[in-house]
Parts: C-alpha cells; structure tokens; sequence
C-alpha cells in the first residue's frame, strides 16, 4: 500500500449545475509519471486541484501522501509543487527574486543557480515576469513549483499554446523530474504528449475516468488493429489478402492496397501468403492507432468536441 | 514565528514592486500635498485668533488622514483584488503562507509608502509654512500606526472577497468617499450639521484624525481612551473578519 501516493474514489464536485466531477476513481503509484487525459472541459483541473488541496471535493474521499488534501493543506503544500494552468505574477516581479521568494516561503535555501538553469532561465535572472514569452513563464512555475524538492509533482496543462519548440523544451523538463525519482502528475488535452510522456494515462471523459493503464495497452485493448499500406505491382489481387485469417479488409487505392488488420500478429502471414501466391510487392508501412483513437473507441465521440 | 518571517519576506518583496512602479500610488502621495499647498495659500498659518496654533498646524493630521485613508482603503484593495483577479493569490495559496500573514505583508508594504507621504506632507509644512508640532514624537508615532492599522483592518474587509481590481475599486469607493468628506479629512468637520457630525463617530477615520490632531497640539495618548479602542477594535475586527474569509480565488 505504501506506493501508492494518490487515492481518490468516487470524487464528485460541481460548480452550481454544472458538473465537473461525477465520481472519479483513480490511485497514483510512487515515482509514476501519470497523466490525465481528455478534452478543455473534462474534469482534469478540478482533479489536481483537489489532489492539491487547492479545492475541496463535494463528497468522495481522497488521500495525497496520506493526507487529507483539504485539512491538512498546509503540510500537503510543503510536499507537492503545484504548476496551475491559470496563474501569474506580479508583472513587475523578477525571474530570480520570485524563486528567493518562493524559497522563504516554503521555509528553504534558495536552490540557487541550478533549477533556473535547469529550466532555460539561467540568463533571465534580471527579467521581468511580464517580459517573459509564454514557454518562459511555464518553466518558471515549474522552477517554482520544484523550489522545496517536492515528493509530487503536479503539473496542470503543462504545454497547452506553446509551439512546438516550446512543448519539446518542457517534455525533457518532465523527463528530468522523473529521473529524480519524484511522482509526476500532468495533465493534458494533447494525447500524443500523454503518450510520449506517461508511465500511465487516465482518460478522463464528463468528470470520471473512463480508462486508465499504460499507453500500450490502451491501445492493445481498445484498438486493437493496425493498418497496412503496401505498395503492389504485377500479379497481386486484394482477395488473395482476404483470405488471411485476421485480414478484416483490403481495398486498392492506385498502386497501393490497404489493408486493416485484426492486431500487429497479422502482418507477417499476409506478406507471406502475398508473396507465396507471387505478387510483387513494394514500399509497406503501418498505421498504428494510437490514443486519440483510443479516446474514440472508449467515448464513442471524435476528439476535439469539446466536453461542455 | 515562521508566518512572520514570511510575511516580512513577502513585504519587502511587495514594497520594491511598488517602488518599481511608482505610477500606482504617485497620485495617493500627491493628492494631500497638493491640498495642503492649495488651502495653505489661502489660510496661510498664522495663529487663530486667541488661539496658538495655525491652519497648518491644526490641518496636519487631516492631511496625514488623506494619506493614511487612501492607501489602506484605495492601493490596499485594488492591489490585493488584481492580485486575485489574475490568479496570483492562487500561486501563493499552493504555498505555505496563509491569509493573515498574506495581509500583513500587504500592510507592511503599504505602511512603507504611507510613510512617505507623510513625510513629503512634513517636510512641505515645515519649509513652506513653518508648521508647529507641540506633542510627543513617540506617541504621534503611535497614533499614526493605530491609523494605519484601523484603515488597513477595513481595507481587508473587501481586500478579502473582491474578485477583481475593478469591483474592488467600487466597494472601496464606496467605503473611501463618506470618510473623506464626513471624518474632517477633505472638509472641516465644523461646517456639517450635527446628523452628519453623529454618523462620522461610526467612521474610524474619524477616531484617527481627533487622535492624531489632540497629539498634535499637545495632548497625550491617555486623554483619547475611546479613540485608541475603536481604532484599535477596528484593525482586530478586520483581521478577524480576513482570517475567516480571506478567498485565494
């Protein structure tokens, strides 16, 4: 039981009739970097704000580190570092004096030179937070959410209107945090950040969790099968392939056929059979869904709706 | 002991934001000034008759209460709503400070300013007027931050709820304006019918300027009993008011 970090079950919260939770079950292991997945409007903030303790659940019960998120707060804070989706500083406050603040109020040294390295901002020191582009300010809350050596980390729409420049910059920053041993929590709305990134993933969908395991085998469970898209010349018919145990479909398109199968064991019987009956084939490449489709299969809705 | 280390660290940090942008409270500090200068040109400060103090002399602590009213209402509660407003005070509330101590980081800050707006208000009396002084410097002290606490103490009440710098400007309008006209801040009190005199009591700014005006002219601080409470009643109030009801959010 000891490594488990997070515990919530069957959380629920609404803001007047809107609901935002609608009995969200999920537990987090030590060391995990665990991801909440799902549309602007699923749930996932209101979920790490009551991890948090910034928020109080309307009924549920819920434990981070073994504490009770909204009685304990002040100890959980010292424990957790928390980077918010909506938050800011004072315009005028500068990069290196907000992290001396943030350290006389958790209680610490100052981290030094290190961390604002560690995050790109070592020559921002002087930098104003209102000069800072919108990557820079991102990094500087996860600076200051790291600013105690937190056990949790907890990470809210990390990357969300940054280019791509600036996610790449902050997937190696997550990469470092996990090295270190910490539990990392992010949420996201962009699935293929979640899989790049996530030991486990919860898909949260209308307030509860509607999947949760590895990214892999989200995939292997859900969406199963893959797409092959193989060149073909002289010699092939799409039918030779039907007959494959496992081929679900095949049709030409031009000089290509695609061909759905029913899992990735499926491959190397087709070629063989394609190549045993003396077609030639050429260039072949495979479609493997990933968690977007996942997310398809599992709400029954097209990602990017939405989930008001 | 560790809240108010954190409190003093985010005080300073407050105050050099301040100083940093002096626009926010440039007009707080002027504002007095100027209406010294203004009324001072037409009453000069020559002795009442029969009487051995001056306009100036006996206005000091009217002016003093401009300065001390505007920053504990006005710059105290627009700055904490706009604080609020743009999810700041949710950063500080995932952290260990709590609201009392937030505020009293906002207090000292504003202290630190309010100081230098008496201190022009001083200096312009002394050199322009020849302004007199006839009490104890240690309990006009007193009575200055007994002001400072009571306004900051009604400050908190919309400093803790207002959403945004815009409706917390509104509530502190409405809180600033009576005070400044009815406590013998902007107008002497001698020239308000009696029903207006008996509601400014209600008003601690009031309390504030009769305090600060009896050491002034060389009363002590024993004499204002009723003052000294209800100032001091009025910063226990509003921090009591705060610890319950102080929103990050």
């Amino acid at each position: 039981m000891e490594d488990i970090v997070i515990s919530a079950v069957d959380l629920r919260k609404s803001y007047g009739d809107t609901v935002a939770l609608d009995g969200l079950d999920l537990s987090v292991h030590r060391g995990e970097v665990f991801g909440l997945v799902g549309p602007n409007g699923a749930g996932k903030t209101t979920t790490i704000d009551c991890i948090a303790g910034m928020r109080r659940p309307d009924s549920g019960s819920l434990s981070t580190l073994g504490l009770d998120p909204v009685g304990d707060s002040r100890e959980l804070h010292t424990r957790v570092g928390l980077q918010q989706q909506e938050s800011e500083l004072p315009e005028r406050m500068k990069v290196g004096e907000s992290l001396r603040l943030f350290s006389s109020l958790f209680g610490v040294e100052e981290p030094g030179m290190g961390l604002l390295e560690k995050v790109g901002l070592g020559k921002k020191l002087d930098a104003c937070f209102s000069d800072l582009s919108g990557g820079q300010k991102r990094r500087l809350f996860v600076a200051l959410a790291m600013v105690h050596d937190p056990e949790l980390v907890m990470l809210d729409e990390l990357t969300s209107g940054l280019d791509p420049r600036g996610r790449r910059d902050l997937w190696s920053l997550v990469d470092g945090i996990r090295g270190s041993g910490r539990t990392v929590v992010l949420s996201t709305h962009y699935m293929d950040e979640a899989q790049k990134l996530c030991d486990r993933v919860a898909i949260v969908h209308g307030g509860r969790v509607v999947a949760l395991d590895t990214p892999d085998a989200l995939v292997r469970e859900h969406c199963p099968g893959m797409r092959l898209i193989l060149g073909c010349g002289q010699g092939f018919e799409p039918g030779d392939a039907l007959e494959v145990e496992g081929v679900l479909g095949a049709c030409m398109q031009g000089d290509t056929c695609v061909m759905d199968l029913r899992d990735a064991g499926v491959v190397v019987p087709v070629i063989q059979a394609l190549s045993g009956a003396g077609a030639s084939l050429g260039d072949l490449h495979t479609e493997v869904p990933t968690l977007e489709d996942v997310f398809m299969v599992v709400t029954g809705r097209e990602y990017g709706e939405t989930d008001e | 002991m560790n809240n108010v280390f954190r409190a003093w660290k985010l005080g300073s940090v407050e105050l050099k934001l301040y100083l940093r942008e002096p626009s926010a409270f440039f007009f707080t500090l002027v504002f007095p000034l100027l209406l010294m200068l203004l009324f001072g040109s037409i009453w000069g400060n020559q002795p009442f008759p029969e009487q051995f103090f001056g306009y100036i002399d006996y206005s000091a602590a009217a002016f003093i209460g401009i300065v001390i009213l505007t920053t504990g209402i006005m710059n105290l509660t627009v700055n904490i709503a706009s604080y609020r407003e743009k999810g700041i005070l949710r950063r500080f509330m995932a952290t260990p400070l709590t609201p009392v101590s937030f505020l009293m980081a906002e207090m000292g800050s504003i202290l630190v300013i309010t100081s230098m707006g008496v201190a022009l208000l001083l200096l312009a009396g002394l050199v322009i007027f020849g302004m007199h002084f006839w009490g104890s410097p240690l309990e006009a002290a007193v009575a200055f931050l007994l002001g400072c606490g009571a306004m900051a103490g009604l400050g908190f009440i919309p400093a803790s709820l207002a959403p945004s710098a815009r409706s917390g400007a509104v509530i502190a309008n409405i809180m600033y304006f009576p005070m400044l006209f009815l406590s013998g801040a902007a107008l002497p009190q001698d020239i308000l019918p009696d029903a207006l005199r008996t509601v400014a009591e209600a008003f601690p700014l009031t309390h504030s300027i009769r305090l600060l005006r009896g050491i002034w002219l060389g009363g002590r601080l024993a004499e204002y009993p009723v003052e000294i409470a209800v100032l001091a009643g009025t910063l226990l109030a509003g921090a009591f008011f705060a610890s319950r009801m102080f929103r990050w959010d």
